[in-house]
């Protein structure tokens, strides 16, 4: 990282909590230690801090952040200092009155999570009934004229219907949509066997995706993140680390990327603590994988290096135990056999069995399409079968 | 997607509705903002953006910068808008045949 590189962007999940119970949540698996929620003030100054060191981008995300009674006044105060600001939201909650009254405040863009085109497997995935209320949070997202995308994370119980998605965002008047296969830390990883996709499935989707993008040109743009366990070379995640992003979690810790809480080999340092710029400059988690002296071989001597950065630091730690392993993903890792075996795991769990009702999804690099815990607001059309937290309630705050 | 479109000197651009041109005032510099994305400008970058009305052509573009700096700036000014095109975030009249651009925003109330 150059000495003077600035960040772009600040994802800011304001709460944990959630209406869905979606299987591939990218909250962290122990809520229980999460602290109370920043308070409105802190936002504001955390925001403001943000841009003074460069942000350019806002992600108002969560857990649902419409569950932030605040959600305007901070979107009001991102506004007044200039950041372009983007909502992910499930769109439960997203009533007329207040979405004009985001409007007003200067929210730029919404991003509203469908988990497939049909209903009732959406709703087996979600947990919960809800896609007549996206439905008609998406209607008043386009009347209003926000920037509006679609997200639909993918996995082994949707992605044959990736077309009828794509065709649902466009029935819908989306101006993006941003399909993101699985990607297993957390939630997902537990629940990695029900949701891994077959390589037929890849193989199926794959044309149909191409010709949307070609049919949908010019009206709505079509973003398809491929799944990584079926790559050769990882991701270049994060853009590298502390390179660019930074996330704030509820209570008020720092994280190089929103699924960073599981190395359990790095502390990460609070806004109640410290100004905003030291965490990025100087903390010990953003400093921990900047650059490349932290490397081992392979990725210390593999020209990849500045193309992938090795890849992605948590799945490192996530499966091998050391963070500063080569991504697993990346056919030259000696750990490489462990993305074969879940591979091979997967295929065995989608053949010997009828899928399992609504099998589950993942969550882009980058945006925060999971969703959480606690907060009940309609019984769930049927148990999910997956792993899943039971009804830990993060602090509510502000 | 297609690398080999050119715009041709008639083409009308327009700023894709949900892009807008911001000055950053940390890193001293026009940006390019956009969903999930922001592109640094130069004070050139910035000045053909803010051509690009949906009225004027591409060779009309061209003609006003060309006289601000005394060259012929054609085939520089639509090298760029082409970069921009082919990431969508300028759009011509072509593209969207249901809504020429000729207003800022068809949302507009």
């Amino acid at each position: 990282m150059r000495p003077d590189a600035r960040p772009t962007t600040l994802l800011a999940e304001l709460t944990y909590r959630c209406p869905l119970h979606c299987p591939y949540c990218s909250n962290p698996l122990d809520l229980a230690r999460a602290n109370a929620e920043l308070s409105t003030d802190d936002w504001l100054r955390v925001i403001t801090e943000a841009r003074a060191l460069g942000v350019l981008q806002l992600g108002l995300s969560g857990g649902e952040p419409l569950l932030r009674k605040d959600l305007e006044t901070i979107v009001e105060g991102a506004h007044k200092v200039g950041l372009y600001q983007t909502l992910v939201t499930s769109g439960l909650g997203l009533t007329r009155a207040r979405a004009e009254r985001l409007r007003a405040a200067g929210l730029d863009h919404v991003q509203i999570s469908f988990q497939d085109s049909e209903t009732d497997n959406a709703e087996r995935i979600a947990g919960i009934r809800s896609v007549e209320h996206k439905r008609t949070a998406a209607a008043i997202v386009r009347d209003l004229g926000f920037a509006f995308t679609i997200n639909a994370v993918l996995h082994r119980g949707n992605l044959d219907h990736v077309g009828e998605i794509i065709d649902m965002a466009a029935a819908m008047g989306a101006d993006r949509i941003e399909l993101a296969n699985t990607q297993y830390y957390g939630w997902a990883f537990l629940n990695r066997d029900a949701l891994m996709p077959t390589r037929a499935q890849l193989e199926a989707a794959e044309p149909i995706v191409e010709a949307a993008v070609a049919r949908y040109k010019g009206t709505m743009q079509v973003l398809y993140v491929l799944p990584d366990y079926y790559q050769m070379y990882p991701k270049p995640c994060m853009g590298g680390w502390g390179s660019v992003y930074m996330v704030v979690a509820p209570d008020g810790r720092v994280l190089p990327c929103q699924a960073a809480w599981q190395i359990e080999t790095l502390s990460f340092d609070s806004v109640r603590d410290h100004p905003l710029e030291w965490i990025w400059r100087e903390s010990p988690a953003f400093t921990a994988f900047r650059g490349e002296s932290w490397m081992q071989e392979p990725c210390r001597s593999c020209e990849r290096r500045t193309v992938d950065f090795g890849g992605c630091r948590c799945q490192a730690f996530q499966l091998t135990g050391d963070a500063t392993q080569t991504d697993p993903v990346c056919v030259l890792s000696p750990h490489h056999g462990l993305i074969e075996a879940a591979l091979a795991s997967g295929a065995a769990a989608a053949s010997g069995a009828p899928r399992p009702a609504g099998a589950a999804v993942g969550t882009a690099v980058g945006t925060a399409v999971g969703t959480a815990v606690g907060v009940t607001v309609d019984a769930p059309a049927e148990p999910p079968a997956y792993q899943y937290r039971g009804p830990v309630r993060a602090a509510a705050g502000a | 997607m297609t690398a080999d479109r050119r715009l041709a000197p008639t083409a009308r651009p327009a700023l894709w509705r949900l892009a807008r041109v911001d000055f950053d005032t940390v890193r001293q510099r026009p940006v390019l903002q956009y969903p999930e994305g922001a592109m640094l400008l130069n004070d050139t970058g910035a000045e053909i953006l803010a051509l690009c009305d949906g009225q004027r052509t591409v060779a009309e573009i061209a003609a006003v910068l060309g006289a601000r700096y005394g060259a012929d700036v054609l085939a520089d000014v639509t090298s760029y808008l082409d970069a921009l095109a082919e990431r969508e975030l300028i759009r011509t009249a072509a593209d969207a045949p249901a809504t020429p651009p000729l207003e800022a925003s068809h949302h507009a109330p």
